[in-house]
């Protein structure tokens, strides 16, 4: 699956929530199912220090794919991540440092990745991209 | 002008309908706005004047010989001399504008703290926003001053003993808040400012929390300065207000130079203005002064006493309706409380209730508020906090504690 059919499916699954408490419930919950960094892991470099949440991000490469593990002390800021990564993963340097998240947008999670939100997101995709062009 | 004994009884109806922006449907919810720590909303005779300035009225003041600009002007000080009644400062010249709070801390950190010298001291207090902290902190740097800090208990009340051993000669000015913006206790400033001058210090009132919620009268305080902001006292955003001493602001260098502040400029030697100019270089918020002159108008009419004792009950239900929830903790739990309700939930993030909290129409803030060292002191990353207006009802906070426990039934 492509980084942009995947960005696809997660519109799709969103596309049956009409109600936004319904939206969260599903963060939620993928929040919940997110592999975390094991709290010994979560080192200072790995830290991505938000006003409110705070992100912990590392990536990896396995091959010529790129892997992320990410973790957060809050679980919607935990859940978005986990969408995220979901996209990003498995992907080259390339396609991730080139690739417009409409997704998030599209299910109208943009407040989350606004540089202002102070949850960290915002640093993080930067990070993320940043991480992804140093690989290429 | 101020009638003076005008005042319109407490209808919470006919308070709400001032109030266009709490009509409103937040994600087909009607909006419940707790956020009033942060900001207040602006009541209607506030947005209409603000429509009539720029509508009717813009012009620069002070210096202009035609009609606008003498209109504008008079509007401006009829502001000044309206706050001035409302906190009852002596004289006109005493009330300062600005931009808000942190620029009347500021502006005192500076000016009166050329006045300091190496080894001379600042008291503040445990609780402060970070606006009454970091100037003083650049200020002791600057000038090689010393900061000391009076200590808070569990409950959030200040050490009052410990403030007594703080206080020295080289004490030159105590800097505390009325009200904690983020505990929502009231300080004993009426002690404070009779211990502070007993040994010859100065005290500034960081007032950004309180002349909403109570009755301000600088003479019977008997502060050096009292600083406040307009957004949060239900006028514009971008204005604010500095009272101070005329014989300490007399004293004290100016702040920034400019237009309005001199009185005759050559390139050998300039001359300052007179107050309350000498402090107010440029040209103002005109229309936040006068739209700010407006709003403590509005509040002037109100019957305060009622205002006072609708938010304390609605902070007494809110607290105890909270503390039904399990593993909920209110943070700041002091004797003498205004309406602001901050607590944690074990296990839980505050970011997140807030971010759920909001899809159900209910505007609360989460986070450190400004506070980190109040944060480090109870060793929490943040509280979510609700404050409460006059404009707000016990059917609301019903509202908010069912949305608190939906909310908590997702996070669990």
């Amino acid at each position: 699956m492509t980084l942009e059919e995947k960005q696809i499916q997660i519109v799709e699954e969103f596309g049956i929530f009409d109600d936004w408490m319904d939206k969260y419930e599903y963060i939620i919950e993928l929040g919940k199912e997110l592999p975390i960094i094991e709290e010994a892991d979560k080192s200072d470099d790995k830290l991505i220090e938000g006003c409110q949440s705070r992100v912990w991000l590392d990536s990896s490469m396995e091959g010529d794919k790129m892997k992320f593990v990410a973790d957060s002390d809050a679980i919607i800021t935990k859940g978005i991540i986990g969408l995220l990564i979901r996209v990003m993963n498995n992907e080259t340097p390339k396609t991730i440092a080139t690739a417009d998240l409409h997704f998030i947008a599209d299910i109208g999670l943009q407040e989350h990745l606004s540089p202002t939100r102070a949850n960290g997101l915002a640093s993080m995709v930067q990070k993320l991209k940043m991480s992804a062009l140093k690989a290429i | 002008m101020i009638v003076e004994n005008e005042k319109i009884p407490f209808d919470i109806n006919a308070i709400r309908a001032e109030f266009p922006v709490l009509k409103q449907k937040i994600y087909g919810k009607d909006l419940i706005y707790f956020d009033n720590g942060a900001t207040s909303q602006k009541p209607q005779v506030v947005l209409d004047a603000i429509n009539k300035y720029y509508s009717q009225e813009n012009s620069n003041i002070h210096r202009g010989v035609h009609h606008l600009s003498q209109v504008a002007t008079s509007h401006y000080e009829e502001a000044r001399t309206i706050i001035q009644k409302y906190i009852n400062a002596p004289l006109q010249e005493e009330v300062l504008f600005n931009s808000g709070t942190t620029a009347g801390i500021n502006m005192v950190a500076f000016c009166f703290g050329e006045l300091l010298t190496e080894g001379d001291e600042i008291v503040i207090s445990a609780m402060e926003h970070h606006s009454n902290i970091v100037p003083w902190q650049m200020l002791c740097e600057r000038k090689k001053c010393i900061l000391k800090v009076i200590p808070m208990t569990k409950k959030g009340e200040l050490e009052m003993d410990v403030f007594d051993n703080l206080l020295s000669n080289k004490t030159k000015l105590v800097a505390v808040s009325h009200i904690s913006n983020s505990l929502g206790t009231i300080n004993p400033i009426e002690e404070i400012i009779e211990k502070a001058h007993d040994i010859g210090a100065k005290v500034l009132i960081d007032g950004a929390q309180s002349i909403q919620h109570m009755k301000v009268d600088v003479q019977a305080l008997d502060c050096d300065f009292y600083a406040f902001s307009g957004h949060k006292v239900f006028g514009p955003t971008g204005v604010g207000v500095l009272y101070g001493k005329k014989e300490i602001l007399d004293s004290m260098p100016p702040y920034q130079g400019g237009g309005d502040m001199i009185s005759k400029v050559t390139f050998e030697k300039t001359t300052y203005n007179t107050l309350p100019h000498k402090f107010e270089a440029g040209t103002p918020h005109i229309a936040g002064g006068i739209c700010l002159g407006t709003a403590i108008e509005y509040l002037s009419k109100l019957d305060i006493d009622a205002i006072q004792k609708h938010e304390y009950e609605l902070a007494q239900y809110a607290e105890q309706e909270l503390l039904n929830i399990d593993g909920l903790r209110i943070i700041g739990t002091a004797k003498n409380k205004t309406s602001v309700v901050s607590f944690v939930i074990e296990g839980i993030h505050p970011f997140d209730i807030g971010t759920l909290l909001d899809k159900q129409g209910i505007a609360v803030r989460t986070g450190h508020h400004c506070t980190q060292p109040v944060m480090s002191f109870f060793e929490i990353p943040g509280t979510i906090r609700a404050s409460f207006a006059f404009y707000n009802t016990k059917n609301e906070i019903d509202i908010f504690i069912k949305a608190v426990n939906r909310s908590l039934e997702m996070l669990r």
